[in-house]
């Protein structure tokens, strides 16, 4: 069916980094970094028509060098900051800033979206989430739900709170703290947990999920040998707000009661090869997204361990005429954890995916060799899981 | 009738006795009288001549009257000559007659006499007993005293004589003579003086019953003794049921000494390990004879096997219950039913009260065996056990022939029934013990060579194949650890059968119970034994994939190589022979669903699969982690122009040669595709991109030029998936691929994370060039690694800031002098 063919984008860079724009509710719309070190590198602003089925681009520069990470505002739509490698006399540095996209790049789009000739618009450099001695910038995280003023960065082994003043043009460290331990630590992601009026931090390092506090910047939890090889990558449950998924080499994807860390509450081994991200839908926290560097990104349903095992819960409007009827239903058809569906339009490792922040039934996927996938949610399951 | 002529005679003889005898006439005749036949009654002489005149000519009358006067004279001599004959006839008959009557009238004389004769007989008679009258009513009462007196003689020697019955200790005559006496003193114990012989009787009786008591209560006296007192005791009107019950517990008294025998020698073993002790004890046969005597004191190592055990609770508890319940029958159940006592309906009372004590008692006894087979764990020797067993079971069929409706031998062939199945879990559990063993044996054989290969040579392969550094004892080789192996649980399952199959042997007696003709084939044997174990064997197989975790570390890969090869072996060969080989020795009758040869070998062939997975994800791992800490720690933008092959690189390539001689010892080599002659001669094109067309793609936006060039093109020849972590199939080449695979694709992953400087991509040209060289020999597909190279130079290439690559000749150089 029409609905369910997935709709491909590609870009003439290669692409690690990928993200929802948060702060948009209305639009689908995803924002991917490109990664050149010959040529300038930009962030494409991808919006995607529903209706009709169509991608509307729009291309802004990215001067500072190729783009590691990126992640929009919770708050306002044009702020974003970028992870972006700079090199300078033979050293390279991973370094983190906050950008406004510019206010007029729609319109200016919307003249020739197929026309690359078009001079592109910059990004305006906001501030720099910069401390040298801080080391290499891994990603930005800001806080879930919040006004957008405040974001943590996770650079090699510290972890730092920044407040964003005077419309995020002035960063200052409000706190930070250090990861203790024998050799070279380093964070490879992080999540800002949107639960617990959003105090608590999870990273990944290594083998190794920790749990922090922000507010007293210290160590809550630490799940040692959450994975066999290294973690790559972690998410909340947006509904249960003690759960989290994460995923590594190890080719599994792990789910984690973090109040029980000795045991993964699940584990999935779909994947033939390392697994880069991980992600809870917004909505409907039984689905879960995967991308693997097997090219292949797995849309998975994993009722048992979801907030709502069985199905959506009916409102309570309706609740009292439907009731029996829903009673009857849930006993029909219990579903089980299951893989959803395979997507292999990708040819090149996925390193990312994102649901989109306005569709709950939408999500996007970006391979390295730049292809970016939208597709949907069957629609079969949609039904069932709404109905 | 003159005229009549002779020879018609006959004729009218004949029908003169018929009319005699008025037989049915001949009705012709009879109904049409000729009035002319001459012979016939109805003769009319008047018609007839008339007849004649009438008809016939004078001659014929001449004729015919010459012919009548013939006849007529023939008739007449006739009459004459019968009428002579009756004539003298009726002389002697008058002359009898009369001499009769001279006869008669002597014998009427006699006659008169005689009864004269008897007139006199009768007065005389009628005179002598008018006489002897009043005598012989004198001499009837007479007698009638004499026997009253001689009664009332006994009646009061009786207490003398009772005294003195039971002064000789003769109960029996005591009894005897109380008995006749009893109703008569009963009679007439309203006077006076028979109630004083009566009390005295009593006294004395009530005395004798006491004695019997006594001595029925005595635990000496003997079984037959015993049974005369009850005897006794119950023709003194003592009630049965109480006889019954003082019988018994008498018995049970006797009994329960046996089982405390039984109970002490378990008590005194319990304190001991019996696995250990069991061999010692049953090395050293001298000792249990002992310890039944003094078990008390005796030291822990003379503990007695099960044997003697159940020996000896047969010999004394079982056979003595026989005893008891034999005796018991004899006196109680199946007496002749006399008198009164019949009336009791006593064998039923009896007989239901010997079942109560003859089961509680063999509970107690079955309790007791139950606790000593249990302590029977060692599973050394089996034949102990099974004739232990079938002694116990045997005698238990005597207590069944003689105590029909008793539970008890069902009761004993449930703890038979119970004991093997015992029997076969601790076999269960042997055997899975002896496999870990034995495993940890392969462990340790394999931990030698691996440390000699450390140390030795970097050709670590050669040790593993079997030459070994000289001097040492060389360390046994894969192939002959994997047989030996296999061997040793082949054998070990056969002597477990062959132990087990005792249980099934002609010779023991429950080897007929359906039990053991059955279940204990199908369910214990091959399913809880054999199949059990084979299944276990691959459950720990699997577990070694799972629990080894994604370290590696704990289990050595190699162990998983051998494991997942004996799985193999097991799917191939050895699990049908073990299920044939159960099959042909238990007979199994499948009754009841059992597991399929094909399901187990499909179990087998699954876990060496998931082994072989395991293990290529394991070897992988440790190359690429290799890999990965040689591109992650480097700083590859600052990097020195290339001069070698980077050490890790040539790491990558031992490792892997070890890795293909260690697979190569176990699995075959595999198909693989015809490479071409100058594999190791192939270019990298650097500038390739690992970007491709996107075909058919229905909304794509074209954003850039698309530029296609050679790795695209190779690209398309490759357009199936690589999967990395993907089965391997059973073969050197497949494992190899495997683990190859993952290696390069770990590489780049690494590369793709990295920035390069020039020098660091003319570096990479440099490995991957290496890698090349020595790689392509080991995969199933060459173009497998040459496209994973292509990538890895190819992301370097795009990582790189400078990207100006290595002259493919200079790379060459440098490569084959590394």
């Amino acid at each position: 069916m029409e609905d369910d063919a997935p709709v491909i984008y590609g870009l003439e860079f290669q692409a690690r980094a990928l993200t929802a724009q948060t702060a948009e509710t209305d639009a689908i719309r995803f924002l991917v970094g490109t990664q050149s070190l010959k040529f300038e590198n930009q962030i494409h602003i991808i919006d995607f028509d529903d209706e009709n089925n169509i991608i509307n681009k729009n291309v802004l520069l990215h001067h500072a060098g190729e783009i590691w990470h990126i992640s929009a505002s919770p708050a306002d739509k044009g702020v974003l900051t970028t992870c972006y490698n700079k090199t300078s006399e033979s050293r390279v540095l991973t370094c983190a800033a906050v950008w406004r996209m510019p206010p007029e790049w729609e319109s200016g789009s919307h003249e020739s979206p197929d026309d690359s000739s078009n001079s592109p618009q910059t990004l305006e450099l906001l501030c720099h989430l910069d401390n040298t001695a801080h080391g290499n910038t891994a990603c930005v995280l800001w806080e879930p739900m919040g006004d957008g003023k405040r974001v943590i960065s996770l650079a090699d082994s510290h972890v730092v709170l920044w407040d964003l003043q005077e419309s995020s043009t002035k960063a200052t460290i409000s706190s930070s703290a250090t990861l203790e331990g024998k050799g070279q630590l380093k964070f490879t992601s992080g999540k800002w947990s949107p639960h617990h009026n959003c105090t608590q931090l999870a990273t990944a390092n290594d083998m190794a999920i920790r749990g922090w506090d922000l507010r007293s910047m210290s160590q809550i939890y630490c799940i040692e040998n959450a994975h066999g090889q290294l973690v790559r990558d972690l998410d909340f449950n947006p509904n249960k707000q003690y759960y989290l998924a994460s995923c590594g080499d190890d080719c599994k994807v792990k789910f984690w009661d973090v109040r029980h860390i000795n045991e993964p509450v699940k584990t999935l081994e779909e994947h033939s090869h390392w697994v880069w991200s991980v992600r809870y839908n917004h909505s409907h926290d039984q689905l879960l997204l995967t991308a693997s560097s097997d090219s292949r990104v797995i849309l998975s349903n994993m009722v048992s361990i979801s907030s709502e095992p069985f199905g959506h819960l009916v409102d309570d409007d309706d609740l009292s005429d439907s009731e029996e009827t829903h009673h009857e239903e849930k006993s029909k058809e219990p579903l089980q954890d299951s893989i959803i569906a395979t997507y292999e339009e990708h040819e090149d490792s996925v390193y990312a995916v994102e649901w989109s922040s306005a569709d709950p039934w939408l999500f996007a996927s970006l391979s390295y060799d730049g292809r970016l996938v939208i597709n949907r949610v069957p629609r079969a399951l949609k039904y069932r899981i709404l109905l | 009738m003159e005229a009549e002529s002779g020879s018609s005679s006959p004729g009218r003889k004949r029908r003169l006795l018929r009319l005699y005898y008025s037989a049915a006439p001949e009705p012709q005749q009879e109904e049409q009288p000729d009035p002319c036949d001459i012979n016939g009654a109805q003769f009319d002489p008047e018609l007839y001549l008339n007849k004649l005149r009438k008809e016939c000519s004078l001659n014929e009358l001449m004729d015919q009257e010459s012919c009548m006067v013939r006849q007529i004279r023939s008739l007449d001599s006739d009459m004459q000559t019968l009428v002579y004959e009756n004539y003298n006839k009726f002389i002697s008959a008058t002359d009898t007659i009369r001499k009769m009557k001279n006869d008669f009238k002597k014998m009427e004389d006699e006659m008169d006499c005689l009864s004269t004769n008897m007139a006199a007989i009768t007065e005389f008679s009628a005179r002598i007993s008018g006489t002897l009258q009043d005598q012989h009513a004198q001499i009837t009462k007479l007698s009638g005293v004499h026997t009253l007196l001689r009664k009332l003689q006994f009646l009061f020697e009786l207490p003398a004589r009772l005294n003195k019955c039971l002064e000789l200790q003769a109960y029996a005559q005591a009894v005897s003579s109380h008995c006749r006496a009893r109703c008569v003193l009963q009679q007439y114990s309203h006077m006076p003086s028979f109630r004083g012989i009566q009390d005295d009787c009593h006294a004395i009786m009530e005395r004798l019953a006491q004695q019997l008591r006594q001595k029925f209560r005595d635990g000496g006296t003997s079984a037959k003794e015993l049974s005369e007192c009850v005897e006794l005791l119950l023709q003194l009107d003592e009630p049965a049921e109480e006889l019954c019950d003082k019988f018994l517990s008498h018995a049970q008294t006797r009994l329960e000494a046996d089982l405390q025998g039984l109970e002490a020698e378990l008590r005194d073993s319990a304190p001991i390990d019996v696995s250990t002790q069991k061999l010692s004890s049953a090395a050293n046969p001298m000792s249990p004879s002992e310890s039944s005597t003094s078990s008390h004191f005796l030291s822990p190592a003379a503990q007695t096997d099960i044997l003697e055990f159940i020996d000896r609770g047969c010999n004394e508890f079982v056979s003595n219950l026989c005893l008891v319940i034999a005796s018991y029958q004899e006196l109680f159940v199946n007496r002749p039913q006399e008198g009164e006592l019949a009336s009791k309906n006593i064998p039923q009372m009896a007989n239901s009260k010997l079942l109560v004590f003859v089961d509680t008692l063999a509970a107690r006894y079955f309790s007791l065996v139950e606790r000593r087979i249990q302590e029977e764990k060692g599973v050394g020797d089996n034949s102990l056990l099974v004739r232990a067993l079938d002694r116990f079971h045997r005698r238990l069929q005597a207590v069944s022939k003689l105590l029909p409706g008793s539970a008890v031998p069902s009761q004993g062939t449930e703890i038979v029934i119970q004991a093997a199945r015992e029997r076969i879990k601790q076999y269960l559990s042997a055997l899975q013990s002896f496999y870990l063993d034995s495993l940890t044996d392969v462990r340790q054989a394999l931990a030698a060579p691996r440390l000699s290969v450390g140390g030795t040579s970097s050709a670590g392969g050669g040790a593993l194949a079997g030459s070994g550094p000289p001097g040492k004892e060389a360390p046994p080789s894969l192939p002959d650890l994997l047989t030996s192996l296999s061997n040793s649980i082949l054998n070990q399952i056969k002597s477990v059968l062959a132990s087990v199959h005792l249980f099934t042997a002609k010779d023991i007696t429950f080897s007929s119970k359906p039990y053991f003709k059955g279940e204990f084939c199908s369910q214990g044997v091959r399913e809880g034994l054999v199949v059990s174990f084979i299944k276990f064997i691959c459950q720990s197989s699997r577990q070694f994939c799972e629990s080894a975790g994604d370290r590696g570390g704990s289990t050595p890969p190699v162990l998983l190589l051998l494991l997942s090869r004996l799985c193999l072996d097991f799917e191939t060969s050895t699990i049908s022979y073990i299920l044939t080989l159960t099959d042909e020795q238990f007979l199994v009758q499948h009754h009841s669903p059992v597991t399929a040869v094909t399901a187990l070998c499909a179990e087998a062939r699954e876990a060496a699969q998931k082994l072989l997975n395991h293990y290529v994800k394991v070897q992988g791992l440790i190359i690429s982690q290799m890999l990965r800490k040689s591109v992650e720690t480097r700083d590859w933008v600052n990097t020195i122009e290339p001069r070698n092959v980077r050490a890790v690189m040539k790491r990558v390539v031992e490792d892997t040669t070890s890795i293909d001689v260690q697979v190569g010892l176990l699995y075959e080599e595999g198909v693989r595709k015809a490479h071409s002659s100058d594999s190791s001669k192939r270019t990298f094109s650097v500038y390739s991109s690992s970007r491709q067309q996107i075909r058919y793609a229905p909304s794509y936006t074209p954003s850039a030029p698309m530029d296609t060039n050679l790795l695209s093109n190779i690209h398309k020849l490759f357009s199936e998936r690589i999967d990395i972590f993907s089965p391997v199939e059973f073969n050197k080449v497949s494992v190899l691929t495997g683990i190859i695979k993952i290696s390069l694709k770990t590489f780049l992953e690494c590369v793709r994370l990295r920035t390069f400087g020039r020098y660091g991509l003319q570096q990479i040209q440099v490995d991957c060039h290496y890698l090349q060289m020595y790689l392509w020999r080991f995969v199933s597909d060459e173009n497998l690694v040459h496209f994973l190279l292509d990538e890895i130079v190819g992301s370097a290439a795009h990582r790189c800031l400078d990207p100006s690559p290595m002259e493919q000749s200079v790379i060459e150089v440098i490569c084959e002098r590394g």
